[in-house]
């Protein structure tokens, strides 16, 4: 345990979820007969969930601050459906859609923010109302008839990057090359971790070994992910929308967890009035967070549209209870003021590893539904138990074996 | 009355309670009798333990989680539920009145508890008994009406006759007149009276001496968790003074520590300060209030509750409550009028809330975290928050204001309330602010960490800050101020040198309503 600790930190309860995901990748890929963990089936499940998680990002920030978004599922199919038909009927260029799409997203964005925010209204009703009006906007505006996508949008929907370079490396370049610069910047802040604690503590030591096993440890898996994506058939690599995906990932974790912005979204979530004693502006948070939200969601709609090739009118149903259910499957709070966007992020591969796993091994869509429902609850129910005072929870029991050891 | 006291049973006897929280003994072997008919009164100061021990009584705390015998009618009590001891007629009245304002008055008394006809709730019958019951409270008003309809005196009427329809024999009221006026005070303790004619007894929890006075049989006194006296009351007289060192347990001298002010010029000046109420169209919380501060010097805020202490220094405090009217702030020779309370921040100025766990904190927060919220940008490196810096600024105000905690990322929830309040000053401390509001800085914390806040107040005016220090205990205000302020209904009705003020005259001051 002791161990453990200094290997991974201190907040160890990610632990279990990501034990979770591996005892489902791994027990997928023997049930399955190996066809889990193959290149093909990994690309498409990173481009066919990636829309989904980029919403859960937005998702997460917004039930940080106690509301929830409703419609971003409507809005994706909204903004989607004014790309395709911005680009066919009023031929503008593809990028020229995309950017209206982005400004759609921002200005639905403020329409949502300004009713929690200027008008008090909850997130829930707002968005509700959110949910209805886009969900009938694309229909009324494409006649329930499906729209045809710009065909550049495929690239960033379910594009791979370009091979090139010499062929005796029996794998995708530009992956390996995006593997090795991973493994780089790794190494590089491990050791410049390790500097600063041994500069900062004085007279104490910090051993090398936690960092070297972190390095090590962190640079197997980066290795194997990189071979697992690059040495897929020829012309695939790590997909596009994943690597939108990792990007949108830094970002916001950079934002939610180390700028004035970020602290602002868990103050106002864990208690607004303390906040705005100490000089929080709530309603300003209460706006951007419901603003980025849509305009994630526009993004996802875009990224969703080249997947699909073209804008259907029922695109996007459902896909806000997905990001729900993954940030919350991460540990958030209904109240607000907990959650953070890599263990939300944790909870949407999880569902996307059960959805791509269960389809493998031939399990209806119905079935499917009943599992990721209970899966739903069990997290859950784990974390209530990990809180409820006094009682130690089920993880609790199973390290204290390992506590007295340690003494 | 008191004549047979001796010789009436008691209806209450509470032996030897003990009673911890994680490593706090909140009671320590606490004895408490009741004689079966009486008032009698419980008299501490905060954190004497005197809720602690209502709690236990009630079956807040279930029986098993304290030592020591309960026996209520002649019977160990064990009770596990409030349930279960409302059940045998011990019925609790808090002080936070526990009404739900958008029910009737009916529906109120008869909630968890309604009366059923055939699997239905009988609502003819539920109108017939509160009539009966508000008749036998002295209150007029139709069952009908909602909560939120009624006064504060009017709802803890309310609340009794709640407790009568459970067929109460030891009622126990805490704090019942502290947000009452007098009026409705004098009808409550008529009650009272014609209770105890009833045959009901009646614990009561106060801190007004006068009031024990007049109504109570005899007093129960609890210092630090223990029972230090148990005086009883004779035609209605009893020396205040007896109990005031009971409660105390010092002279009355030594509570607050040696300060030698060093005053300079007038850093923080008020004029014409003017907010209307945001619930009240029309009424103003403050009316044109007038005052300074100078550098080091420490200014008491008195008033009676609902006075308008806590809604000025928030309307000061960039505007965080009421509706801006008019007036104007000086601080440090430049006027201004902060418009959020960042701005008001950034000008040096810091509010320590009343209500620590409302306004001052985030729970979910640890120490380090709500160390730098009120001043993050202290901590940025190239616009990210630079951890390191965050945790070294946490620790230097741990280690200088001796806060009990073994980390500064444990949670500011696991820490006890005088700890709790010296994270929310040094969260208030490191924006380095010229003029500290500090609203109630003592309210529930006990008597070795009030100490120490105290100390720190002096501490900051010695540095040269202006402090305005908001209190309703009187004895504190004359303890730890230079300077005094009275406020009453919203306006400034009096203003006095410490030296020459005294609880009376701060009292009359208090109470008076200037004609403007």
């Amino acid at each position: 345990m002791k161990y453990l600790k200094q290997v991974l930190g201190n907040d160890l309860r990610q632990i279990p979820m990501v034990l979770a995901l591996l005892v489902l990748l791994i027990g997928f890929h023997i049930i399955s007969g190996g066809r889990m963990l193959t290149s093909s089936n990994m690309q498409n499940l990173i481009s066919g969930n990636a829309y989904v998680l980029i919403l859960a990002i937005g998702m997460l920030m917004v039930i940080v601050i106690g509301q929830i978004d409703l419609s971003v599922g409507s809005v994706a199919g909204f903004v989607a459906m004014v790309v395709a038909m911005s680009a066919r009927d009023l031929h503008l260029p593809w990028y020229l859609a995309v950017l209206l799409g982005f400004a759609l997203g921002l200005a639905i964005g403020a329409w949502q923010g300004f009713w929690l925010s200027k008008m008090g209204i909850p997130g829930f009703i707002s968005t509700l109302a959110g949910m209805m009006i886009f969900r009938g906007a694309v229909i009324w505006l494409s006649g329930s008839i499906s729209v045809p996508a710009p065909k550049e949008l495929q690239f960033f929907g379910a594009g791979y990057l370009p091979e090139w370079g010499p062929a005796w490396t029996n794998m995708n370049n530009s992956t390996l090359l995006l593997g090795l610069v991973a493994i780089g910047l790794l190494v590089w802040s491990q050791l410049s971790a390790y500097q600063k604690a041994k500069r900062g503590a004085v007279g104490a030591n910090p051993a090398l070994w936690p960092t070297l096993v972190r390095t090590i440890g962190g640079g197997v898996v980066i290795a194997y992910v990189t071979w697992l994506f690059g040495s897929g058939r020829p012309g695939t690599s790590f997909p596009i929308p994943g690597l939108v995906l990792v990007a949108l990932i830094v970002i916001y974790h950079i934002v939610t967890e180390r700028t004035r912005f970020g602290r602002h979204l868990y103050a106002v979530g864990g208690n607004k009035q303390a906040a705005a004693l100490s000089g929080v502006n709530v309603s300003r948070t209460y706006f951007a967070a419901m603003a980025n939200m849509s305009f994630l969601a526009a993004l996802a709609g875009v990224m969703f549209l080249g997947r699909a090739t073209a804008a259907g009118p029922g695109d996007g149903t459902n896909w806000e209870l997905d990001a729900i259910s993954a940030v919350f499957i991460g540990g958030a709070a209904v109240s607000g003021g907990v959650g953070t966007i890599m263990a939300t992020m944790v909870g949407g591969v999880l569902i996307a590893v059960l959805n791509s796993g269960l389809m493998l091994m031939g399990v209806g869509a119905d079935k499917t539904q009943v599992i990721k429902g209970l899966v739903l609850l069990l997290a859950v129910a784990i974390d209530a138990l990990n809180k409820q005072q006094g009682r130690p929870s089920i993880i609790g029991k199973i390290m204290e074996s390992f506590q007295k050891k340690d003494k | 009355m008191s004549s047979n006291v001796a010789t009436r049973d008691n209806i209450l006897e509470m032996k030897g309670i003990t009673k911890e929280f994680t490593g706090v003994r909140a009671l320590d072997k606490v004895t408490l009798e009741v004689k079966r008919g009486e008032v009698h009164a419980i008299c501490g100061e905060n954190g004497a333990g005197k809720s602690t021990l209502m709690k236990v009584l009630s079956g807040v705390y279930p029986y098993g989680t304290y030592t020591g015998d309960v026996v209520f009618s002649g019977q160990v009590a064990k009770f596990a539920t409030i349930k279960e001891s409302e059940r045998s007629g011990i019925v609790i009245i808090h002080q936070e009145l526990a009404l739900i304002p958008e029910l009737s008055i009916a529906e109120n008394i008869f909630l968890g508890n309604e009366l059923m006809s055939a699997g239905l709730i009988d609502w003819q019958n539920t109108q017939m008994r509160t009539r009966d019951l508000l008749a036998r409270v002295g209150l007029e008003a139709d069952p009908s009406t909602p909560i939120k309809n009624l006064g504060v005196g009017q709802q803890q009427l309310v609340e009794i006759a709640k407790a009568l329809s459970k067929n109460v024999s030891l009622l126990i009221l805490d704090e019942p007149t502290s947000a009452l006026n007098e009026e409705d005070s004098a009808n409550l303790l008529d009650l009272m009276r014609s209770l105890r004619s009833k045959g009901i007894t009646c614990i009561m929890i106060s801190h007004k001496l006068n009031e024990i006075a007049e109504i109570s049989d005899s007093i129960t006194v609890i210092r630090d968790g223990k029972t230090v006296d148990r005086i009883s009351v004779d035609d209605g007289h009893v020396d205040e003074d007896t109990i005031i060192r009971a409660m105390v347990g010092r002279s009355l001298d030594n509570r607050y520590p040696e300060h030698q002010p060093s005053i300079g010029d007038v850093i923080f000046k008020v004029e014409d300060w003017t907010v209307e109420d945001p619930n009240v169209p029309g009424r103003l919380l403050c009316d044109h209030i007038d005052f300074n501060i100078r550098a080091g010097e420490i200014v008491g805020f008195a008033g009676l509750m609902g006075a308008g202490r806590t809604e000025m220094a928030r309307s000061l405090f960039g505007r965080n409550y009421g509706i801006y009217r008019g007036g104007s702030i000086t601080i440090r020779g430049r006027k201004t009028v902060f418009r959020s309370v960042s701005e008001a921040i950034r000008n040096g100025l810091a509010y320590v809330p009343e209500d620590r766990k409302l306004l001052g904190l985030n729970l979910l927060d640890s120490i380090e975290e709500t160390t730098v919220s009120a001043n993050m940008r202290e901590i940025l490196t190239h616009r990210l928050i630079d951890f390191s810096k965050q945790r070294s600024v946490a620790e230097k105000f741990r280690d200088s204001l001796r806060i009990k905690a073994q980390a500064v990322d444990v949670g500011v929830s696991t820490l006890s309330g005088g700890n709790q309040q010296k994270v929310v000053l040094s969260k208030w401390m490191f924006p380095n602010p010229d003029v500290l509001i500090l609203d109630e800085p003592t309210r529930g914390i006990d008597v070795g960490a009030k100490y120490e806040i105290y100390k720190l107040v002096h501490q900051l005016a010695d540095e040269g800050k202006a402090v305005i220090f908001i209190s309703s205990e009187l004895p504190e205000i004359l303890g730890m101020t230079d300077r005094i302020y009275t406020i009453c209904e919203g306006r400034i009705s009096g203003e006095m040198n410490t030296q020459d003020a005294d609880q009376e005259s701060l009292m009359r001051l208090m109470t008076t309503t200037l004609v403007a």
